[in-house]
Order: C-alpha cells, then sequence, then structure tokens
C-alpha cells in the first residue's frame, strides 16, 4: 500500500528528468552527474553547475542516507491528503552522492520517532499510476541506539 | 548619511496607497482589478502626483494585471516603463522598486507606481497546493504543497543547528501581533494573542502551528517612485531611497520552493546575504546603522534566518537576540515589522511592509520610532531571488 492516497499529484516526467523516472520503474536510484567531472547534481538539468559540461550520466546509488530535515504535515492542503491525520515530508541526503538530497518520506515510523540525522534506506512505492518511487524507512542500525 | 552607490538618493518614495485589508474571501462583489485601482489612486494621491503623470508601471511574479491594462483603464495618456521581477511571492516586492527607481533615475519615465493586489475571494488560495511547473514532480508527490511546509523544512533545520525553539518562534508572533493592537488597519486589531493561545493552536507543518503562519489576505497596496529632484515640489514627505538591491547565492535556484538542493552550508538560511551586504554597501551603512525593520514574516521561522543574513547577529545566534526582545517595539534594540507585519497586519506579498517603512520615515506609525531615520525592507523568504531595501528620512 503506498504512503498516500491514489488521488496524490504522480510524476509528469519531462526530457530532463525522464531517466530518474525511468531508473525508478526498474528499482533504480540513479542520481544525474557530470560525465566529465562526477559531480552530482538534482533535480536534473541539462548543465553541470561546476564544469558545465553538457555531458551526462546517471549514476546508481544505495539509496542509503540520513534525514537532513523534515516536516510533519498536518493542515490538508491537497483533496488527497484529506483523510490522514499527518504524514512526513523528509529531505534526504543520499550516501554516495555528493550533496544530493531528495524531497521524500520516511514510512514505518511514528512521527514522534522521526529526527534529523537519522539513518533511513530506499524502499520502492508504487503510485496509482504505476509509477514506483523513492521513499526510505528507518535503518536497522537506529533501532541499536 | 553614509557614502551612497548606484541608485542611493537618486529617487524617492512620494506616496504610498492600499485599500482597506480584509480576511481572504472578504472582500464581497469586489474584483482584484477593482481593488489595485483603488491602491494605485491613493497613492498618486498621497503623493500630490496627478494620475496623468504616472508613466512606470513595475510589479513582481504572481501579478496579474498588466501595465497597459491598468493604465487604459485608469485613463493615463502615454505609459513609458512597464517591467516585471522574476519570482512570486514576496522575494520581487522591492526589487520592483528597483526597477522603478532605474527607471526613474535614468530618466526613462518621470513617475513610476509599484503595484500588487491580491483577491484570492476572487481567484485562488496561496496556502494550497498549486501544480508547480519546475520541479513540481520531485515535490508534489511527496506531500510537499505548501510554502509552509516548504519553510518548516528549513526552519527545523536551523532549529537543530543552533537551537532555536518554539521559544522563540513565539516571541516573534507575539511581539508582532502586539505591535497589530495599535495599528486599525491590521486584519489583526482588536485581536490579541497571548502565549497559551499560541502554544495551544493546530499544527500546520511541523515546527509551524497556526499564529507561525502569515494572514490570507484580500487587499491592495501601491507606492509612488519620482526622481529627489521632484520631491522637493510634493506636498507629503517624501522619504528617500537610500539603497535597494536584489540578489540571489551560488546554488540556490528556487531554494525550498524547489528540490531543497541549496549548498548545505546555506540551507538554513533565506538566501539573503548577497542582497543584505549590496543594499548596505549601496547605501554606505551597516546593520548597526538601522533604526527600524519591515523583515519578510510570512511565517515566524523566516525571522532568525534573516537577521542573521542581513547581520543584524552572527550565525546561530538570533535565538538569543530574539529572546532578549530585540524587536520589540518602543524599547528594542531593532523594533520590527511595527505595523504587525505579514503574520499579524496583512499578508500583501510585502507591499504592506513598504509602506509601513514609509510610515516609519515620516513619522506616522502607530508603532513610532522615536528620531527613526533608516528603515530596512527585507522582501522574500522561501523562494528564488531576494530584494531589500533602505528607506531614509
Amino acid at each position: 500500500m503506498s504512503y498516500f492516497p491514489d488521488e496524490m499529484p504522480v510524476p509528469v516526467a519531462g526530457p530532463d528528468d525522464g531517466p530518474f523516472w525511468e531508473a525508478c520503474r526498474k528499482r533504480e536510484l540513479r542520481i544525474q552527474c557530470c560525465a566529465d567531472c562526477g559531480t552530482f547534481r538534482h533535480p536534473p538539468v541539462p548543465v553541470c553547475y561546476h564544469c558545465r559540461s553538457q555531458n551526462t550520466d546517471w549514476k546508481q546509488v544505495s539509496g542509503d542516507g540520513e534525514v537532513f530535515s523534515y516536516t510533519i504535515a498536518t493542515h490538508p492542503t491537497h483533496p488527497a491528503v484529506k483523510s490522514m491525520a499527518s504524514y512526513n515530508v523528509a529531505v534526504v541526503m543520499l550516501d554516495g552522492a555528493g550533496d544530493v538530497r531528495l524531497i521524500s518520506n520516511v514510512m514505518e515510523i511514528a512521527d514522534e520517532n522521526l529526527s534529523i540525522g537519522m539513518r533511513v534506506k530506499l524502499c520502492w512505492d508504487q503510485l496509482s499510476d504505476g509509477q514506483l518511487v523513492p521513499r526510505f524507512v528507518p535503518a536497522q542500525e537506529n533501532a541499536h541506539g | 548619511m553614509g557614502n551612497g552607490q548606484g541608485l542611493a538618493g537618486k529617487t524617492v518614495i512620494a506616496g504610498v496607497g492600499q485599500t482597506e485589508y480584509g480576511k481572504r474571501g472578504a472582500m464581497k462583489g469586489r474584483t482584484e482589478l477593482s481593488l489595485l485601482l483603488e491602491a494605485i489612486t491613493r497613492a498618486a494621491e498621497d503623493a500630490g502626483i496627478p494620475l496623468d503623470e504616472i508613466d512606470g508601471f513595475t510589479s513582481f511574479g504572481f501579478e496579474r494585471h498588466e501595465p497597459v491594462l491598468v493604465q487604459a483603464t485608469l485613463g493615463i495618456p502615454e505609459l513609458r516603463h512597464s517591467s516585471i521581477v522574476w519570482g512570486g511571492g514576496g522575494g520581487g516586492s522591492t526589487a520592483a522598486i528597483m526597477n522603478a527607481a532605474m527607471a526613474v533615475a535614468t530618466g526613462l519615465c518621470r513617475n513610476a507606481v509599484v503595484y500588487r493586489s491580491i483577491c484570492q475571494g476572487q481567484y485562488e488560495r496561496y496556502g494550497q497546493f498549486r501544480p508547480r511547473p519546475a520541479f513540481g514532480a520531485f515535490c508534489s508527490p511527496f506531500g510537499l504543497m505548501t510554502p509552509a511546509q516548504m519553510t518548516a523544512l528549513t526552519t527545523r533545520r536551523h532549529m537543530h543547528l543552533y537551537g532555536t525553539s518554539r521559544d522563540h518562534l513565539a516571541e516573534i508572533a507575539l511581539t508582532f501581533r502586539r505591535h497589530a493592537q495599535r495599528n486599525p488597519k491590521a486584519i489583526m486589531y482588536g485581536k490579541p494573542l497571548d502565549r497559551e493561545t499560541y502554544f495551544a493552536a493546530r499544527r500546520i507543518a511541523d515546527p509551524f502551528h497556526l499564529y507561525d503562519c502569515c494572514l490570507e489576505t484580500d487587499g491592495a497596496c501601491a507606492v509612488v517612485i519620482t526622481s529627489a529632484d521632484r520631491a522637493r515640489d510634493l506636498a507629503n514627505q517624501a522619504v528617500k531611497l537610500l539603497a535597494v538591491a536584489q540578489a540571489s547565492g551560488p546554488r540556490w535556484s528556487l531554494g525550498p520552493m524547489g528540490t531543497h538542493n541549496m549548498p548545505v552550508d546555506d540551507y538554513a538560511s533565506i538566501n539573503s546575504k548577497a542582497v543584505g551586504r549590496l543594499v548596505f554597501e549601496q547605501a554606505g551603512l551597516t546593520p548597526s546603522d538601522i533604526d527600524v525593520a519591515q523583515i519578510y514574516d510570512a511565517f515566524t521561522g523566516l525571522i532568525p534566518m534573516a537577521l542573521e543574513d542581513y547581520g543584524f547577529c552572527g550565525r546561530g545566534e538570533s535565538g538569543d537576540f530574539i529572546a532578549a526582545g530585540n524587536l520589540s517595539w518602543p524599547h528594542g534594540g531593532l523594533p520590527s515589522n511595527t505595523s504587525g507585519g505579514l503574520l499579524s497586519e496583512a499578508y500583501l506579498h510585502g507591499m504592506n511592509l513598504v509602506i509601513e517603512g514609509v510610515r516609519q520615515m515620516r513619522g506616522t506609525s502607530t508603532c513610532q520610532v522615536e528620531g527613526a531615520e533608516t528603515c530596512l525592507v527585507t522582501s522574500g523568504g522561501g523562494g528564488g531571488h531576494k530584494s531589500a531595501a533602505i528607506l531614509g528620512r
């Protein structure tokens, strides 16, 4: 079951971010990086901000990471979330992808247990149109302190 | 005062105009356009400049009324300058003043009006989900949908790094609400707020609860810019534009309104270090020269980050600065948002902060800072570029 109800907006891919969502459909988390200097960047754009090369690569990462920031949203701002008492939005700093962060959600956790610095790992969540999107669950190591 | 450069001192704010402010939906039977025309007409009257002589028109992102439409509707014979600054919300409000000042200072036009009108009763609500054209695929499917949620993330990080607390946010909300109790134009006039009510309010997006979020207002504001030369002949006191600037730092992009991939060291900021530096350099002033401030407060959490970006205190020191009562009128070191701000006066994308800045420099604020000669007005909190102005007596 998905983190959000079916009525939630789904990603509409464009030419720049198409490869990201295509990789997701294969359960691969691939982050755009420069094929020349190796600098990771997100969201996907046509040019490397570091060396301005347009040669682009998509490197697969493990999906391990840590919570960089988070909020617990309570006030329903979209019809799809009216039935939810609350949900979290987390900014997750990925391991092995420079300083790239993904906006996502941490599933299988009570609101009050979420914290900055918490280790998380990737899980795939299927949306109403079949698209898989990257979400996260607490990593085991958190359980041991 | 100071050793100004660039635009410094070449233009003035000659007049300001505003409509009544109402809660979203309160302007029954009125359109955004009618509110706008009222504000512009009042600003021209306040300046003592005939509407026929307004030939410049500037605004900023989200504005729905093209200058030619405004010009034609008001029967103004000739338009000589129009421009709109990129970026919605408030980041462009003083940058629109910058455009107007540039056009006047270079002689492209004689008198320019800067305007914003909002009628959410007629159009959509800002506090609800709207599709975002840039990078929306990386935000909406994950429930990141409104400015409150987006700003909550940067604020939460600031709290984590520096110990900023909900007590600090409460102090901001309560201080600005107290200021609004003296301002009959404020939507929250006659509605004081106490600590108990603040902490008991429903949660919107942690750490923000109801009173950490700005109002949703229908109304309009306009200000008229003219040359420093022309100002000498005007009936009402013109306010000096000591500096006005716009900037964005490296890799900020849309910041929290985008995918939150700003540089890690800048994340818990409002991207205003550059504009702060520029505006003080232009005026030849430093933060300690500022007597009163109007700081963009769409959310309480923006204030600590703004105080640090503009250099009123060091990085991570804003919590103590706030707890010491510095923002409070009349005894604080930096009385701020003296009309009640966006939290308690009205939310006109920061244009009402400009108008309060003008009142302070004219000596007509309902929380008048005695002898104030400089007022910083900042624009923007969450989104892309930022702008700011320093007004002078």
